[in-house]
């Protein structure tokens, strides 16, 4: 059986690559294009490991066939830092390193795209919001205390500080 | 309390792989993909328990793509034993667990593996091997594994432990410890009290499932690239299991996606490597989800019968237990462990307890974080709390009396040195936690903790560049923040910036021999290595700065960063160490620093914690609304990582207390083999985890540095068990607290109260 052409903006560029019919989007993503930031915990939509942003809406990319990523816009992990001179973190990912919101690291990645999914959707979460809306992601070394403070700090940081640096 | 003051110990810098960690940059298990790759799959056993009569791989061997396929006739039996861990390790049962040769053990037990040049179509040859079984009675429980007509799984065990033990046994080994005279305490206790508690199988849970790639070259030599807590661990497993020289196997561990204690023992790595041999063509291996759950590393279900005798002010006079864990497919549960963790808070001038390691047909347990002491600390704290209500004591006050502190015996053998058991419950009984008042449908509970923590092999290498920063490696995978604690040590003894040190993980080629991640021993064990190693430069530079002076070095003193030199030298000014850095060239060339150590013994480690549960009484649905921890850390490098710790191990205790449970239907078939059913805490499931972290100092390591990781998943058992008596007025005795059976049991009470 032959391979599916597909093209889509992934992280602000067109991106090709060749897929299988039944190949799932997170696998594209790693094994296409070659971004391994996205994580595969369960393969089954539970862990929110490999979630990413598909035209505007969070979803574990386990859970998307790949073939459905033609024309579509797609934010990964990769794709949260502004890229190019003068690099600087997005402010989630600053404040999960400030509050040492992550241990082995492995979930980081899934919390960072699904917390920035939050924040476009609702920039002043409150503690219960943030957890509830963070619910599909799972964490098993940390408790998740210290990375609904990163997130709630962040919030925090970027309704009240516009036009601020984010370092 | 610890006298030294420190600069950078106990600050709280970013940690050094935070960014690529935050960017999806690093490198995980799964992650790497070598040039001409295969792709390895496993076919497993769809029952619990069977003779396997026959395989035939001809169909796979057949299928276009397919370029290497083997069975357990291709891996030779070892009879080889390898020091690891917390005990030896038989590694030929790690190799049978590996790769079924004569019987399967469990449902999910490996019986061929396939190499192809696609996912897709090794997974296809797997689908066409065809095994024959002849099926067994699954021996599914310890009830029933110890019954006289149970199915036996190992025609050659006898009961070690038991004298004469002629005919074979699925109980494994019998301990024992005693103190004192346990019934002439019993007949002195004004109440006793005894409960029979049960836990179930639980995972580990780490989110990033086993994976490798293994090359094979035509010269025999061999590299692993895998997820590991032990690179050193899985380089020897390899090794032993294949009949190879270890110095003909390079293992690169990746950075790890959690372990706590279930990555230790090797899975796929030989595997792939033995497919890899045959293929001639590098072998990438992954497990999903489902394969996880069922055939790697739970932790033991347990059946637990705990008797308490304590005078009428609360003081415990005598204790007896009997204890059995279910090893899973092979001996080796950690009952021995939770028999000497079972007492080892309090002090009790009688006692005598009793372990057994019980063989079922379930995967073979591994570590699991504390391993053994959560399910026995569930028993003795629930004792504990019931002789507190019995006596109308507050059950802190109780806990205060009975104490373990400095100078007592603990009941594995040693005496104490400072511990800081009896400060943190005196501090608990005036925390605020413990006099805030509860809501409807809440209560509260308190539980101790204990866990020995590990010492065990380390080496550390400290190489100063020319431009005075520093690189520091061992040979441990950081799963929490290890690289970060390593480089405050080398900041904190060569006085230089800790942004400055960039802390490593070396393979098994570039760092020196070194004990897994795992027994909270990395900054207690390793740290001291690094500690050493760093002292090591340190020596060195005095020397340096001594040769540049002409002086004898026992003359040149350190101070903050600068070796001085001796008065009234001429021309002589202290010297840093970027300036003897910069000059190392001309005074004796590179500067490194190593070291390397066993470490016998570890600080013992202790917690208290306090949780308070909300019950909705219409459905049985807990929820934890506020939770307080306590831990003797002895000495906290960096707290940011240090409070994490604590704060991962109470949510996995608390999963374990609430939901988390192994469901098998009567073939011995796991029914919940993923997140969905195996339910783990989320975020809305927990509050914020409050920590107080209370430093006795450990006079075994330079910093007091105990340990910390796994101590804070003893006491949660306990403490919401206890939390769930005291709002629902019920002592459940069986784990998880889950809402089905809290609703049973709240309308069985409900029933009796209004006498229907």
């Amino acid at each position: 059986m032959s391979k599916l052409h597909i093209e889509a903006v992934i992280n602000g560029e067109t991106r090709e690559f060749l897929c299988d019919a039944h190949e799932t989007l997170l696998s594209a993503l790693r094994n296409g294009v070659g971004l391994t930031g996205t994580k595969e915990g369960c393969a089954t939509g539970d862990c929110g490991a490999c979630s990413v942003i598909f035209d505007g809406r969070l979803v574990p990319s386990c859970l998307v066939l790949a073939p459905e990523a033609q024309g579509r816009t797609i934010t990964t992990v990769e794709g949260l830092a502004p890229s190019g001179e003068g690099a600087v973190l997005h402010p989630l990912q600053q404040k999960f390193l400030e509050h040492a919101a992550l241990q082995c690291g492995i979930c980081t990645p899934g919390f960072v795209v699904a917390a920035k999914a939050l924040l476009d959707a609702n920039p002043s979460p409150t503690e219960e919001q943030a957890r509830y809306w963070l619910a599909g992601n799972l964490c098993r070394c940390t408790g998740y205390d210290k990375i609904i403070r990163a997130v709630l700090d962040a919030a925090e940081e970027m309704s009240g500080a516009v036009g601020a640096p984010t370092l | 309390m610890s006298e030294r003051t420190f600069k950078y110990v106990g600050t709280r810098p970013i940690r050094h792989d935070g960014v690529d960690k935050v960017t999806g940059r690093a490198n995980y298990g799964a992650d790497l993909s070598l040039p001409d790759m295969l792709h390895g799959v496993l076919v497993r056993s769809p029952y619990a328990h069977a003779r396997i009569v026959a395989i035939d791989t001809t169909a796979a061997e057949a299928l276009p793509g397919v370029k290497a396929v083997i069975t357990g006739k291709d891996i030779p039996e070892t009879r080889a034993k390898l020091p690891l861990g917390e005990g030896a390790i038989d590694l030929h049962d790690v190799s049978d667990n590996m790769i079924a040769r004569r019987k399967v053990l469990y449902e999910g037990h490996t019986v061929a593996a396939v190499a192809a040049t696609t996912l897709d179509i090794a997974r296809q040859a797997a689908s066409l091997i065809n095994v024959t079984y002849e099926r067994l009675e699954p021996v599914l429980s310890i009830d029933r594994a110890i019954a006289p007509d149970a199915s036996i799984l190992h025609e050659d065990m006898r009961t070690k432990g038991v004298p004469n033990a002629s005919k074979p046994s699925n109980i494994a080994m019998r301990m024992e410890g005693k103190r004192g005279d346990v019934d002439r305490g019993f007949a002195e206790a004004d109440v006793v009290i005894e409960r029979e508690v049960r836990t179930p199988t639980v995972h580990q849970g780490y989110i990033e499932p086993h994976a490798c790639v293994a090359r094979f070259g035509e010269d025999g030599r061999a590299i692993v690239w895998c997820t590991t807590q032990g690179p050193f661990a899985v380089r020897d497993q390899c090794a032993a299991i294949l009949g190879m020289d270890a110095a003909h196997v390079k293992v690169i561990p990746s950075e790890i996606g959690g372990g706590f204690g279930g990555k230790i023992v090797v899975y796929l790595e030989p595997l792939a490597l033995a497919l890899a041999r045959n293929a001639q063509r590098p072998v990438k291996m992954v497990m999903n989800r489902d394969e996880v759950f069922r055939a790697t590393g739970p932790t033991s279900a347990t059946k637990i019968r705990v008797k308490l005798g304590a005078k009428r002010d609360g003081t415990f006079v005598a204790a007896s237990a009997s204890l059995y864990y279910e090893a899973g497919a092979y001996r080796g549960s950690p009952a021995g462990a939770g028999m000497m963790c079972a007492l080892a808070p309090y002090r009790i001038p009688n006692f005598f307890l009793e372990a057994f390691d019980v063989v079922v047909n379930k995967p073979k347990v591994a570590a699991y974080r504390a391993p053994g002491s959560p399910m026995v600390s569930f028993a003795v704290e629930s004792v504990v709390d019931e002789i507190a209500r019995e006596l109308k004591l507050d059950p802190i006050d109780v806990r205060i009396r009975n104490a373990a502190v400095e100078g007592d015996l603990a009941p594995y053998g040693p005496a104490y040195g400072p511990i800081g058991l009896k400060t943190m419950l005196e501090q608990a009984r005036e925390h605020p936690h413990w006099k805030a008042p509860l809501g409807p449908n809440q209560g509260r509970g308190v539980a101790c903790g204990f866990w020995f923590n590990a010492g065990m092999n380390s080496s550390a290498t400290v190489t100063l560049n020319m431009d005075g920063s520093a690189a520091v490696v061992t040979g441990n995978p950081d799963i929490g923040g290890t690289r970060a604690a390593q480089a405050l040590m080398v900041a904190e003894e060569l006085s230089i910036p800790v942004e400055r040190v960039r802390p490593g993980v070396g393979d098994t080629d570039s760092s020196g021999m070194t004990d897994l991640t795992g027994g909270s021993r990395v900054c207690y064990a390793t740290g001291m290595a690094v500690i050493g190693a760093a002292q090591d430069v340190r020596e060195q530079l005095r020397a340096r700065a001594a040769k540049t002076w002409n002086v004898n070095v026992d003359a040149v003193r350190w101070d903050g960063g600068f070796a001085i030199p001796p008065e009234h030298t001429a021309n002589a000014q202290p010297l840093g160490v970027a300036e003897l850095a910069a000059k190392m060239a001309h005074t004796g060339g590179p500067i490194v620093g190593r070291a390397s150590l066993y470490a016998p013994m570890a600080g013992p480690g202790f917690g208290v914690h306090i949780c308070d549960l909300e019950v909705d009484p219409e459905t049985g649905q807990s929820r934890v609304v506020r939770y307080t921890a306590f831990q003797d850390v002895g000495k906290a490098v960096h707290p940011s990582y240090v409070e994490g710790q604590m704060q991962g191990g109470v949510a996995q205790g608390i999963g374990w207390a609430l939901n988390e449970e192994y469901i098998y239907n009567a073939d011995g078939v796991m029914e919940n083999p993923g997140f969905l059913d195996y339910r783990m805490p989320v975020a809305s499931d927990l509050p914020m985890i409050e920590t107080v972290i209370v430093e006795v100092a450990n006079p075994l390591h330079p910093y007091g540095v105990r340990g910390v990781g796994e101590v804070p998943i003893v006491p949660p058992l306990g403490a919401v068990a206890n939390a769930m008596r005291d709002v629902t007025g019920i002592r459940f005795t069986e784990l998880p607290l889950s809402p089905p059976r809290v609703l049973a049991a709240i309308t069985e009470r409900n029933r009796e109260t209004v006498g229907v």
